[in-house]
C-alpha cells in the first residue's frame, strides 16, 4: 500500500509522457485528421456556394453606382434642400457637367440612367439623350450650365430629377428591399408604390397561397397511399413503391412536358373528355397557363416527396395498437382518429415542410404550365435577372425568399432533424 | 395472407344490383360518347344485370362465361368505336366477367378478417379504389409520353390514326430527329461532358468529407453538416441568382486577367456549379452507409500492419461502395436534370439537354421533346433499378436484414 502512495504522480503512458497529456494529444490529432478530411469539401462549398449567396445578399443593398459615377454632384447636392421644391444652384449643375463628361468618356452614363430608371420612369432616356448634348460642353469654359442643361432636356429643370439622384446617392441602400415589398425610397422616407406598380406583394401572397394549396393537395393524396404502402405485406408494397419512385426519379422536365401534353386545349385530358362526350368540343376545359395548371402539375411532381417521409413514419406504427383499440370496443373511426392519426403526424409534418420549401422556390414548372396567372415569385426573379436587368431588385427578392426558406428549414430541423433526411 | 375466411356463394339479390351499378357507371361513358348519357346508363345496367343472371342461373360454367363475355364485349366495342373501342371492350369484358364471379362466389371476403361487417368490407375496397386512382394519377403522365413520342405527325396529341391503332400513325421520326439534329446532339454531348465531371468532383470530395464527419470527434459537426447540406435546401432559383452574379465576375477575371479560353471557362463555371448541387446527396447517402460501419474492422486491419491508405481502399471502400455509387447516381441525375442554374450561369455553347428541352417547351414545340423524354424515362428506370440493387447489396454486406 505504501508503495502505491509513493508513486502517486501522474499516470504514465508507454512512452513515458503523462497519460492525460498523451490522450489529449491523440484526441487533438484525431480532430485534426477529421477536419483535414472535411476541409477540401468545406472550402469548395464555401467558395462556390456560400460566397455566391453572400454576394447576392450584398448586391441587394449595394448602390455605389450613383456616387461612383457622379461623385462631385453627390457632394454638391448635400447642401441642397430637396423638400423645398426649388431647383438646386449653379454649383450642382457645374459639378454634374464635370461628372457627366467623365462618365460619357467611360460610357457609364447609360448604365446610371437605367439604374435610376428603376426608380423614376424616363430617367434612362433622359440620360441617353443628354449624353449627346453634354459631350460638346467643356466644363472649364462653357459655364454657367443651368440654362444650357435645361435646354438640352427639360428634365434637368424638374426638381424631382435631382431629388431622385440625391435619394439614391448613398453607397448602401434599402431601396431594393422597399421595391421588393411594393414601396419606394423617396426624400420623405419610404412610400408605397403607385397602384399600378404594386405587383410584388400580390405575387408573394400568391406564391405562399399556391404553395399551401399544393402542400394540402399532397397531404390529401399522399396519406391514403402511404397508409396502404405501410400496411400491405412487404412484397406487394415494394412493387407498388415503384409507382412512387419512378416519377421521383424521372427528369423534372419530362414530367413537366408530360403535363403540358396532358393539360393543353388539344391535350390528352381534353381529347378524352370530348371523345367520351363529357365536354363539348367548343367548351374545352382551360387547365393550362393558369393556376390550375401549376397546382396540378406541381402536386404531381412533389407528391413523392410527401409520400416517402409519411411512409417511413407510418411503417414504424405498430399494428398491435390499433388492434388493441378495436378489441376494447373502439369503432374504426375512433381507432383511426385517436390512435393511428396522432402517431402519423410527424410524417405529415416532415413531408409538408419539405414540399412547402420545394414548392415556394419552384421555377421551371410554373414557367411552362403557369402562363401569366400561375407564376411564382421565382419567375419574377428570373425575369429581373434576364430581361429587365434590375439585378438589385432580383437580389432583394431572392434574399427575402431565402429568409423564408431558412426559417422553414430551421423549423424542419427542430421537428425532424437534418440528419434524418433520407433518399429513395 | 392465405384464405382467412371460408367463403360462400352470395344471393342474386345482392349480386345483381351491384353489377348493375357497375354496368351503369361504364354505360354512362359509352352513352356519353354516343349521344345519350341516360340511355347509356340504363342500357349498361340492364345488360350487365341480364348477363350476370344468365351466367349464374343458366350457364353455370365460369370459364365459358368469361370467354363469352370477353369476346362479346370486344366485338361490341369494335362495332361502336373501331380498334381502340375493341381493345377497351376486351378489357371491359374481362373485368365484368371477373367482377360478376368475384361477387357471386364471395371471393372478395377471402382475404379479409371474418368478423368484418358488410359496411367495413365495402369501405375496405372503396379505400383500395381511391388509392388505385392516386397511383394512376402518379404514373399516367409518364406513361402518356411514351406512345406520343412515336407520333408520325408533328403534334403533341394523339392523332386519329394513332387512336385507330393504324401503323401509319406511328413512326420513329422524332427519334431520328434527336439523333441527327445538330442542336439536340450538341446539347446531349454537353450534358454528357458536364454531368460526369461534376459527379466525379462531388463524389470524391463528398466521400472524403463524409468519412471525416463520421469520426467520433469533429468540432462543429452540426454547423459543417448544415453548410454542406445547404445547396439542397436553398431553392435553385436563389442558388442560380447568387451564382449568376458571382460566376460572371469570376469568369471575367479568368478570361480577362488570366487570358483563359472562353469556352473552357464556360464549362468550368457550369461544372463547378453542378458539383456543388450534387454534394448534399453524396454526403447524405455515404453518411447513411457509414452509420452501420463496424469500426473494429479498420482497427483489425491496422493491427495487422496495414497503413491508413491501404485500410481505406481494402477495407472501408468496398463496404461503403454501394452508398458512394448511389450518392454518385443522385449527383449525376441532379446535374443531368438541372436547368435553372445552367440557364443562368452557362452561355449558349454550354447548352445542356434539359436546357434544350426547356427552350423547346417554351418556344417551338416539337415532339422530339417527347422522344427525348422517353429516352430519359428509360434511363431513370435503369438508374432506379441500380440504386435499389445497390441498396440491397449494401444491407447484405453490412449484415442488416433486408427491408
Amino acid at each position: 500500500m505504501t508503495d502505491a502512495s509513493d508513486n502517486a504522480g501522474p499516470m504514465l503512458a508507454a512512452d513515458g509522457t503523462p497519460l492525460k497529456q498523451s490522450l489529449a494529444r491523440s484526441l487533438r490529432r484525431q480532430k485534426l485528421r477529421a477536419l483535414l478530411l472535411v476541409a477540401p469539401l468545406l472550402l469548395f462549398v464555401l467558395f462556390s456556394f456560400i460566397v455566391p449567396i453572400a454576394s447576392m445578399l450584398f448586391r441587394s443593398v449595394e448602390n455605389s453606382i450613383v456616387s461612383d459615377t457622379l461623385p462631385l454632384t453627390v457632394e454638391a447636392l448635400g447642401n441642397w434642400d430637396e423638400t423645398g421644391g426649388e431647383l438646386p444652384g449653379e454649383e450642382v449643375y457645374d459639378a454634374f457637367v464635370r461628372d457627366m463628361v467623365v462618365a460619357i468618356e467611360n460610357k457609364e452614363h447609360t448604365r446610371l440612367g437605367s439604374r435610376l430608371n428603376y426608380e423614376e420612369t424616363g430617367m434612362s432616356s433622359m440620360f441617353r439623350r443628354s449624353g449627346r448634348g453634354l459631350r460638346k460642353l467643356d466644363p472649364e469654359t462653357d459655364g454657367p450650365f443651368k440654362e444650357q442643361l435645361i435646354e438640352i432636356h427639360e428634365g434637368w429643370g424638374d426638381p424631382q430629377t435631382w431629388r431622385v439622384i440625391k435619394t439614391h446617392s448613398p453607397q448602401v441602400t434599402n431601396g431594393y428591399f422597399l421595391n421588393a415589398v411594393d414601396m419606394r425610397r423617396t426624400p420623405e422616407g419610404a412610400q408605397p408604390q403607385p397602384e399600378d406598380k404594386q405587383i410584388l406583394i400580390k405575387l408573394f401572397g400568391r406564391t405562399l397561397f399556391m404553395s399551401l394549396v399544393i402542400t394540402g393537395a399532397c397531404i390529401l393524396l399522399a396519406y391514403p397511399v402511404s397508409y396502404l404502402l405501410a400496411t400491405l405485406p412487404m412484397r406487394v408494397s415494394n412493387l407498388l413503391m415503384i409507382l412512387v419512385l419512378l416519377p421521383f426519379w424521372t427528369s423534372l422536365l419530362v414530367r413537366t412536358s408530360a403535363w403540358k401534353v396532358m393539360l393543353q386545349q388539344q391535350g390528352v385530358i381534353n381529347e378524352t373528355l370530348v371523345w367520351l362526350g363529357l365536354v363539348a368540343d367548343d367548351a374545352r376545359l382551360v387547365i393550362i397557363n393558369n393556376q390550375i395548371g401549376t397546382i396540378v402539375a406541381m402536386t404531381h411532381i412533389l407528391l413523392p416527396f410527401m409520400i416517402l417521409p409519411m411512409y417511413s413514419v407510418m411503417q414504424t406504427i405498430p399494428e398491435s395498437y390499433t388492434r388493441a383499440a378495436k378489441s376494447m370496443g373502439a369503432t374504426n373511426w375512433t381507432t383511426f382518429w385517436r390512435i393511428y392519426f396522432p402517431q402519423s403526424i410527424p410524417g405529415i409534418g416532415a413531408g409538408s415542410i419539405l414540399v412547402f420549401i420545394l414548392a415556394i422556390g419552384y421555377y421551371i414548372t410554373p414557367e411552362i404550365v403557369g402562363g401569366t396567372k400561375g407564376v411564382f415569385i421565382s419567375n419574377r426573379i428570373a425575369y429581373h435577372i434576364s430581361s429587365s436587368l434590375n439585378w438589385g431588385l432580383a437580389a432583394a427578392l431572392g434574399t427575402i425568399l431565402l429568409a423564408v426558406v431558412l426559417l422553414l428549414y430551421w423549423v424542419y430541423d427542430k421537428i425532424v432533424g437534418i440528419d434524418n433526411v433520407k433518399l429513395g | 395472407m392465405a384464405a382467412l375466411t371460408p367463403i360462400s356463394r352470395k344471393p342474386l339479390s345482392m349480386v345483381l344490383p351491384s353489377v348493375a351499378l357497375a354496368g351503369a357507371f361504364a354505360g354512362m361513358f359509352v352513352g356519353a360518347g354516343n349521344g345519350s348519357i341516360i340511355l347509356g346508363i340504363l342500357a349498361g345496367a340492364a345488360l350487365i344485370a341480364a348477363l350476370a343472371w344468365f351466367y349464374i342461373t343458366v350457364l353455370k360454367n365460369e370459364k365459358m362465361a368469361r370467354w363469352i363475355n370477353i369476346i362479346g364485349f370486344g366485338a361490341g366495342g369494335f362495332a361502336i368505336a373501331g380498334p381502340l373501342g375493341g381493345v377497351l371492350g376486351l378489357l371491359g369484358g374481362w373485368f365484368f366477367a371477373w367482377f360478376i364471379y368475384w361477387l357471386y362466389e364471395g371471393r372478395y371476403r377471402r382475404k379479409l378478417l371474418p368478423y368484418l361487417t358488410a359496411k367495413q368490407v365495402f369501405y375496405h375496397y372503396l379505400f383500395r379504389v381511391i388509392c388505385g386512382a392516386i397511383f394512376v394519377f402518379l404514373i399516367t403522365p409518364i406513361l402518356v409520353v411514351l406512345p406520343l413520342s412515336f407520333n408520325a405527325q408533328d403534334f403533341f396529341t394523339f392523332t386519329p390514326e394513332m387512336l385507330r391503332l393504324d401503323p401509319e400513325g406511328y413512326s420513329l421520326k422524332h427519334y431520328r430527329d434527336f439523333f441527327t439534329n445538330n442542336e439536340w446532339q450538341r446539347s446531349f454531348k454537353n450534358s454528357l461532358i458536364i454531368a460526369p465531371i461534376a459527379t466525379i468532383i462531388s463524389v470524391t470530395l463528398g466521400t472524403l468529407a463524409a468519412i471525416g464527419l463520421s469520426q467520433s470527434h469533429v468540432p462543429g459537426r452540426r454547423a459543417i453538416m448544415g453548410i454542406l447540406i445547404s445547396p439542397m435546401i436553398v431553392p435553385l432559383i436563389i442558388s442560380a441568382t447568387g451564382m449568376f452574379f458571382f460566376y460572371s465576375d469570376i469568369g471575367r477575371f479568368l478570361e480577362g486577367t488570366l487570358g483563359m479560353n472562353k469556352n473552357f471557362v464556360g464549362y468550368l463555371k457550369v461544372i463547378l456549379a453542378h458539383a456543388v448541387l450534387g454534394i448534399p446527396f453524396v454526403i447524405i447517402t455515404v453518411t447513411a452507409t457509414l452509420v452501420g460501419f463496424d469500426r473494429s474492422l479498420t482497427r483489425a486491419a491496422a493491427n495487422m500492419g496495414a497503413g491508413p491508405v491501404r485500410t481505406f481502399f481494402k477495407i472501408q471502400m468496398p463496404l461503403i461502395l454501394p452508398g458512394v455509387i448511389s450518392g454518385g447516381l443522385f449527383a449525376f441525375i441532379t446535374s443531368f436534370d438541372e436547368v435553372v442554374v445552367v440557364l443562368f450561369v452557362g452561355s449558349a455553347s454550354q447548352k445542356t439537354l434539359p436546357w434544350q428541352m426547356f427552350t423547346g417547351l417554351r418556344e417551338q414545340i416539337s415532339p422530339t421533346i417527347l422522344a427525348v423524354a422517353t429516352i430519359l424515362v428509360v434511363l431513370s428506370i435503369a438508374l432506379l433499378t441500380t440504386v435499389e440493387l445497390l441498396r440491397r447489396r449494401s444491407e447484405r454486406l453490412r449484415g442488416l436484414s433486408p427491408a
